[in-house]
């Protein structure tokens, strides 16, 4: 026992003085550890941020800032004990130089202090939550997408404008939810009553009852994934959406949900920071390669993923391929010099965007199919409400 | 008011039925062959992807939903001849890790042909709209739920209680040494049995693929409340099963619905909106721990 201590000790000794002695050689390839959620209810997005990050990948020829990319792909299973089993393996095993693919902000509190206690800078394309962006801010993790309370406030804001003062939020109850519901208040001032979901939830006929009986004029829901493609279904056949005004963020009104439910989602307003109608160079061929990849639209996920692989490739490519200097590494990733396929954005103190959101709207385009057009813009430059409780290293 | 619990009843009933078709094939392969099959789920999961299937190959919903039934009914048979009948002598905790297993080969299995993303199962076009029912719209899919699963429960009734097999089936779960002593084929009861079961199983996932979403995995958490019911019922006993179905359903429904807003009376908003959910999820737990504590063989026992 004691002998193996010793070694041990001694092995770990070596461990840690090791990157010290051979300081900032430049690396041979990138490896990503791409942990997402691709299984399940909420495997669509998941599989879209998967989507959009390989395309991005393809489109740099195989190589990110220069070298050969390595993407190593896991199923999180939505199970934050999986997620962390997952993301042990790509930290400790694989070593991995970035990690991303993250959708939903439970997981990614669960897996976070993993990847910041491995120094390993996580590139979030997707969940945002309020705790990194605030006192939790850490200087290993970048949002490319949004903070969780920002398309949300756009939603609010629109639902304000329009004179809606009774409104029903449906979310789950999980911390995404939590921040959909202030990020939604924040703008919205008028009555409104709360309805919290299992996060997961199929069927929601309770829910349903209790929405008709409280006769709102308006109902926001954040349900991603599955869970919105079930909610609207089962809205439009309980004869709900004949009284009820129904407002999304983009999450719940975008490809994904769309596709699965068709007509009855005509009309409907939703929030963005990105649209596959952006008029700019690289939105253009985003979408029209993805449509020829996968045959299918991208969806506001996929755009996020395609952006994150921007990022990294900006990264290394500063860097000169010196991934352990992760100082330099750092500043580099804050520059964030990549043109954006949703147009131009910064990264605050926090590491979370400023940015532009707009409004969509649910109709046909001129081939006739059921998708997103833009509308306007809600909010320019928009920060998110936490990043002055963030004091970053 | 009377109209949301009107209604709520109405989903209680609902989510019970389907509850029950489950329920129904667990409690007598548990009551009469003594066997706990976790698989149970399985065939649910399988019999909404072959319905899924067999109503996008045939373009007919009704046709699509009956193909699925038989075809999950002749599975289970198959399991039943080739790897339960094996399982029926060994000791519970044997079963447990063999069934465990036959879940995990079923879902790589359906992943393997169906793939990882939900298949597509849509009620018919006639019934996917909502239906007057005196001043309030109920969704007609749902009502077709209801009249399926009270024709389906009249059916399974009047089989149990008043036919022969019937009788065999109630001998079986009651004593099965002494129905074997009388002269009875144990054996072909056994895999009929677990074949309706599968077939009921079948009729489940087909009639709530379309409400819910028919993907890998969708067994196991409606299995984990199909064991509920049948423990709140009585191991055994189909009259336990529909009385523990309509119950949970019931309860998990209303609770859900009226539970948070009972709470927001005299609690604080924030406080109400984290406990309502979480403590409407453990509600039919306490109902089963309940039942327990005062009946602790299950409401209508079948070994009495």
């Amino acid at each position: 026992m004691r002998l193996a201590a010793v070694v041990s000790a001694v092995a770990a000794t070596l461990a840690v003085s090791l990157p010290l002695g051979t300081s900032a050689h430049a690396a041979d390839k990138v490896k990503v550890g791409f942990l997402s959620t691709l299984s399940g209810p909420g495997a669509g997005l998941g599989v879209d941020i998967r989507d959009g990050f390989q395309l991005g990948v393809k489109h740099l020829n195989g190589k990110l800032g220069n070298l050969p990319a390595e993407v190593l792909v896991a199923d999180d299973q939505q199970k934050p004990d999986v997620a962390k089993q997952e993301a042990e393996k790509l930290l400790k095993r694989e070593k991995v130089d970035f990690m991303t693919g993250i959708v939903f902000s439970n997981l990614m509190l669960a897996v976070g202090p993993q990847a910041f206690d491995a120094k390993t800078y996580y590139i979030s394309a997707n969940a945002g939550p309020s705790q990194y962006a605030g006192e939790q801010c850490n200087p290993f993790f970048f949002n490319v997408a949004w903070q969780n309370d920002n398309l949300h406030e756009a939603m609010g804001k629109y639902v304000q404008d329009k004179g809606f003062r009774n409104v029903v939020i449906v979310t789950p109850n999980y911390p995404g939810g939590k921040d959909a519901v202030s990020g939604f208040k924040r703008f919205y001032q008028g009555k409104s009553e709360e309805v919290y979901t299992k996060l997961g939830q199929l069927d929601y006929a309770a829910e349903l009852a209790q929405i008709r009986a409280t006769k709102p004029d308006a109902l926001f829901f954040f349900l991603p994934g599955g869970m919105g493609i079930n909610f609207v279904k089962q809205f439009v056949a309980a004869g709900l959406s004949r009284d009820i005004q129904l407002f999304a963020p983009g999450f719940s009104a975008d490809e994904d949900v769309i596709k699965a439910v068709g007509a009855p989602m005509l009309g409907m307003f939703n929030s963005s920071h990105w649209a596959h109608d952006f008029n700019n160079p690289e939105n253009k061929r985003f979408v029209a390669d993805f449509e020829k990849e996968y045959g299918r639209l991208p969806s506001l996920y996929a755009s996020q993923g395609y952006d994150a692989a921007m990022l990294i490739d900006a990264a290394v490519r500063d860097v000169k391929g010196k991934l352990d200097d992760k100082e330099v590494l750092r500043k580099a990733l804050e520059a964030k010099r990549f043109k954006s396929v949703r147009g131009d954005f910064k990264f605050n103190n926090n590491h979370y965007p400023v940015q532009n959101y707009v409004l969509r709207v649910i109709s046909k385009d001129v081939q006739g199919r059921v998708t997103n057009k833009t509308m306007s813009t809600t909010f320019s430059n928009h920060a998110d409400a936490y990043a002055n409780q963030c004091k970053m290293k | 008011m009377t109209q949301l619990i009107l209604e709520q009843a109405l989903n209680g009933l609902q989510f019970g039925l389907m509850l029950f078709l489950l329920a129904a094939g667990l409690t007598l392969v548990f009551g009469i062959m003594d066997m706990i099959n976790l698989a149970h789920g399985s065939l649910y999961m399988v019999g909404a992807y072959l319905a899924a299937a067999a109503v996008a190959a045939s373009g007919s919903f009704v046709v699509g939903v009956l193909l699925a039934v038989a075809g999950t009914a002749v599975l289970g048979a198959l399991l039943e001849m080739t790897v339960l009948r094996r399982l029926y002598t060994r000791d519970h905790l044997s079963q447990v890790l063999a069934t465990f297993a036959l879940i995990l080969i079923a879902n790589e299995a359906v992943r393997m042909v169906w793939g990882d993303q939900p298949a597509l199962l849509n009620p018919p076009d006639a019934l996917s709209g909502p239906v007057e029912l005196g001043g309030f719209s109920y969704p007609a899919f749902r009502l077709l739920i209801i009249a399926v699963g009270t024709v389906v429960a009249l059916l399974l009734y009047w089989v149990v209680a008043c036919t022969r097999v019937g009788m065999w089936v109630r001998a079986g779960a009651s004593n099965r040494e002494m129905t074997e002593a009388l002269g009875i084929n144990v054996k072909r009861l056994f895999t009929l049995v677990f074949a309706a079961g599968a077939g009921l199983c079948a009729l489940a996932g087909a009639m709530l693929g379309p409400l819910l979403a028919v993907q890998v995995g969708m067994g196991e958490s409606i299995l984990i409340l199909a064991f509920v019911v049948i423990v709140i019922g009585g191991i055994g006993s189909i009259r336990g099963a529909l009385v523990g179905s309509l119950l949970v359903g019931v309860v998990d429904t209303l609770g859900r619905a009226l539970l948070p807003w009972l709470l927001r009376s005299f609690l604080p908003g924030e406080v109400a909106a984290n406990l309502g959910p979480a403590l409407a999820a453990i509600l039919i737990y306490l109902l089963m721990a309940a039942v327990l504590f005062w009946r602790p063989a299950g409401l209508f026992p079948a070994r009495g």
